[in-house]
């Protein structure tokens, strides 16, 4: 089939180093993945178009990208699945990351986030004198986490970093809990105290983007909402994202819907006097356009089957 | 004038070539024996081809297995190419290897009581392979990755490495090009290790990936050290049509059947044993036979898993699943999914001792690039991860101590401006001629015509001559990019020098030696010859070409034998 690749280029030698879009028209293959569409404008059209790629697998990592404004790793994506109506498809490099040249995206800012969160095994005491016993179905469950290539995917596309490029993200925190859930790791404690630091595990906003966009299914954010809950679990709740969780499961429980004023003074703490000052600004610009809520919480009708909810699913753990 | 050359000399005692799998386990054991160690790779570390590896590491764990049953089943399955002193250091260190990665946190499949699984791999006698699902490379590179970060072992990531550097008769040090600014800076070091892994995009298709050029192996055999057993080409019995990516060999470990179009289990032909599970040597002949015989489906046998149910398929052998949907459309608990033989590993390399020295003083190596000996003529499945970790340790510890009595020399950088000129010069030819890519896919052709599973002298003739029309018309490759920074397409000229010239030591290796021997399979020589042949090939670099010359073969206790599965 003939296709139209949209393609992102940027220069950064050139003398008005800006990014363009550059159309490439080219006939593909039924079978041919977006990489191969790249590689071929590489071979056969314009060499000067930059790239990274190298197993065609889904294994390496190499080739994370954009591909019609999501991220995706294009060995692993057919142009049919992803060409729009008029056989066009949109190439850019990586959000989140600087460019280098074209698809090239600078990746230290991931490496540097990965590294951040001491990703290597910490055991104490003696190594035993043969192998470490342990259980198939947690190396199993690990082995889901392991199976990360470090393709930068989630983080191009998390909306939390957008915001904040002090947050560590997905990876890195799917990397730390590689870690929190194995077994012959000691430093659960000390690994848990960090990850809860502003930064960490209470700075996603649980978009669900990062579970998206992974190409290998290893769900970053429900290994963040793990760490989250095993951060809870050792006693790590002096913080605001836990205390917003607790509050905010309280309000539930209880009246089976949230009280919104009770909501950030349990998260901040009443004596918090900075934060309080901030929040009274947002108190007034919510009352001067008619969306204060209700100054006396009342509880939903049915609170009662709500807390029935609750005793049934925490009597599950 | 694009590439400037740095003059400052970047200095560490030793400098490792290559960030996989071999090349971090020598990099992390020559920092933990004190040395000052840097990796160059022209990849980030984990993106190396070593993650590529799915199926298993081996190591006689068992306890009615010993390392001298896991040394035979090499040396046999290497036809006994192997140097068995060699072979036998493999395998008596393996479990030590095995059990130092899981101490640092490779996570191995385990049995039910918590102790290691291991699952059967072809040519092997006993269950002796270690596995992580079908990610095991992956899982044990990025493992090794992270005690690097834990003992800061500094990287020069994405640097391509152009020249050795060699002054009064050994190796002091390498010119790379740090590809952000495409600036060539020259390093000094005691001792360079090259682990630079395969060469397998000099044949199409390969299951090898895009990065695979054999750069270490030809940088070395330019700067004189000797090159060994490079005709030994490792076809795999299981690779996707039709890119070529790798179906582990665990599919057929965990039970999987090969079937000819007419939905018969042929293996019981070739080795009615074995079967399946025969060396990969025998297996892809087979198939080949099969094929050529008309018992295809389009140029291809079918590989079956649907009996081995839904469950094993999607906790055991999870990535291949997800490649054979990607790639093929094909769902591996409900169909089966057309494979054929594809090259995929280089038995031949760098010629080193069992503690990773090269001929060239100086100069180390260790894993794909390297030939110790210990696949010989044919590698078994699940010994080249084990490979890279033992000999990527060995070769460390020997070049880290060896670098403590070495001294620096204070090297100009007058090999790099050398480099820049070789460069400049490629930059500055005419954009219009010949594109590399087009030059590289007549190649992979050439080599998989005249030099494949079966060959013959007028094939490889043939092959030798396509070799030298290649280099020729090298002369008029151009370069389309003429920037700086990341030149991907002045990068993949290079590479392709780099495999004209391995691609040449192969096919003409190939052609000298007139036996059947392991993955060498020459239809006019069908027979193992072992009063003639029973020798290693050694292959020099000379300007008229590769010189050849013979080594003796180390036989210690397993004496040539009928080899059969």
């Amino acid at each position: 089939m003939d296709v139209t690749l949209n393609v992102r280029r940027f220069d950064p030698e050139s003398e008005s180093p800006e990014s363009r879009f550059q159309e490439y028209n080219l006939e593909v293959e039924d079978y041919f993945t977006v990489l191969d569409a790249l590689i071929k404008v590489r071979e056969e059209v314009d060499g000067s178009l930059a790239l990274r790629c190298s197993c065609r697998a889904s294994i390496c990592g190499s080739c994370s990208m954009r591909v019609n404004g999501h991220a995706k790793l294009v060995c692993k994506t057919k142009v049919r699945d992803v060409a729009n109506a008029q056989n066009q498809v949109t190439v850019e490099p990586m959000g989140n990351l600087p460019v280098v040249k074209d698809l090239v995206s600078d990746m230290k800012p991931f490496w540097d986030r990965v590294r951040a969160v001491k990703p290597y095994l910490q055991p104490e005491g003696e190594e035993p004198e043969a192998e470490y016993l342990a259980p198939n179905e947690t190396m199993l469950h690990l082995a889901g986490v392991m199976s990360c290539i470090m393709c930068g995917a989630c983080v191009s596309d998390c909306t939390a970093i957008e915001v904040d490029q002090r947050f560590l993200g997905p990876a890195a925190l799917a990397k730390a809990y590689r870690f929190v859930g194995d077994p012959r790791d000691d430093a659960d404690r000390s690994r848990l105290q960090m990850y809860s630091q502003p930064g960490g595990i209470w700075d996603c906003t649980r978009c669900m983007e990062c579970v998206q966009v992974c190409p290998k299914g290893v769900a970053p954010m429900d290994r963040i909402m793990g760490l989250r809950d095993m951060a809870i679990e050792a006693g790590f709740s002096n913080n605001n994202g836990a205390r917003h969780t607790e509050a905010f499961t309280d309000s539930i429980k209880h009246s089976g819907r949230l009280d919104e004023l009770k909501l950030p003074l349990r998260t901040f703490g009443v004596f918090n006097v900075q934060a309080m000052m901030g929040l009274s600004l947002v108190g007034l610009r919510a009352f001067l356009r008619g969306k204060t809520p209700p100054i006396i919480h009342k509880a939903i009708p049915g609170k009662d089957k709500v807390r029935r909810l609750f005793d049934k699913v925490e009597g599950k753990r | 004038m694009p590439f400037a050359v740095e003059e400052e000399i970047i200095r560490h005692d030793a400098v490792v070539l290559g960030g996989g799998l071999a090349g971090m386990r020598a990099a992390l054991e020559a920092a933990r024996c004190g040395a000052d160690v840097a990796v160059v790779s022209k990849v980030y570390p984990t993106r190396s081809h070593s993650v590529a590896a799915q199926g298993g590491i081996n190591a006689a764990l068992g306890e009615d297995d010993s390392w001298e049953s896991h040394a035979f089943d090499t040396v046999k399955g290497s036809d006994y190419l192997a140097d068995q002193d060699a072979a036998s250091i493999l395998c008596r260190e393996a479990p030590g290897d095995i059990l130092e990665l899981e101490h640092m946190g490779v996570i191995f499949n385990r049995r039910e009581d918590g102790r290691l699984a291991q699952r059967p791999f072809g040519g092997a006698g006993f269950p002796r392979t270690c596995f992580v699902a079908d990610i095991t490379g992956h899982v044990i590179l990025h493992v090794i990755w992270e005690q690097s970060i834990r003992d800061s072992v500094a990287t020069y990531d994405e640097w391509f490495a152009v020249s050795l550097i060699v002054e009064d008769g050994r190796c002091r040090g390498l010119v790379a090009m740090d590809m952000r600014t495409g600036r060539l800076h020259t390093f000094e070091a005691k001792a360079v290790i090259l682990a630079t892994g395969g060469l397998g995009r000099v044949y199409e298709p390969s299951t090898n990936g895009l990065i695979c050029t054999g750069d270490g192996m030809a940088l070395a055999y330019r700067a004189g050290a000797a090159l060994m057993d490079m005709e030994f080409t490792q076809f795999h019995p299981t690779t996707l049509f039709p890119s070529g990516v790798l179906i582990t060999e665990g599919a057929r470990g965990e039970g999987g059947h090969l079937l000819n179009a007419l939905g018969e289990r042929f293996m019981s032909d070739y080795a009615p044993e074995r079967l399946e599970l025969a060396s990969r040597d025998v297996v892809s002949r087979a198939e080949q036979v099969e094929i050529d015989s008309g018992r295809d489906v389009n140029g291809c046998v079918m590989l079956d898993l649907r009996h081995l149910g839904r469950d094993l398929i999607m906790t055991k052998l999870n990535q291949i699943h997800e490649l054979a949907m990607d790639l093929a459309g094909v769902d591996l608990v409900t169909e089966t999914v057309p494979i054929r033989p594809g090259m995929h590993y280089q038995m031949g390399g760098v010629k080193t001792d069992v503690d990773g020295r090269s001929t060239l003083p100086g100069l180390y190596a260790a894993g794909e690039c390297a030939c110790v000996s210990v696949h010989g003529a044919n590698r078994l499945g699940g010994n080249s991860l084990l490979e890279t970790v033992v000999f990527g340790r060995r070769a460390g510890r020997t070049a880290a101590q060896e670098a403590a009595e070495e001294h620096f020399v204070n090297l100009t950088p007058a090999i790099a401006r050398e480099q820049a000129e070789r460069i400049d010069a490629l930059l500055s030819r005419s954009d219009r001629g010949i594109r590399t890519a087009a030059l590289r896919r007549e190649l992979g052709a050439a080599m998989q015509e005249h030099a494949g599973i079966f060959r013959d002298a007028a094939g490889l003739g043939a092959g030798v001559d396509a070799l030298h029309d290649l280099k020729n018309r090298f002369e008029a490759v151009s370069i389309q990019d003429h920037g700086s920074v990341f030149n991907t397409d002045l990068v993949s000229a290079l590479e392709l020098d780099n495999m004209l010239d391995l691609a040449e030591v192969m096919v003409t290796s190939s052609l000298e030696r007139r036996e059947s021997r392991g993955a060498h399979a020459r239809r006019d020589y069908p027979e193992r010859d072992d009063d003639g042949w029973l020798k290693h090939t050694i292959a020099l670099h000379t300007p008229d070409g590769p010189r050849l010359e013979f080594g003796p073969v180390t036989i210690t206790e397993w004496q040539p034998q009928v080899r059969s599965y």
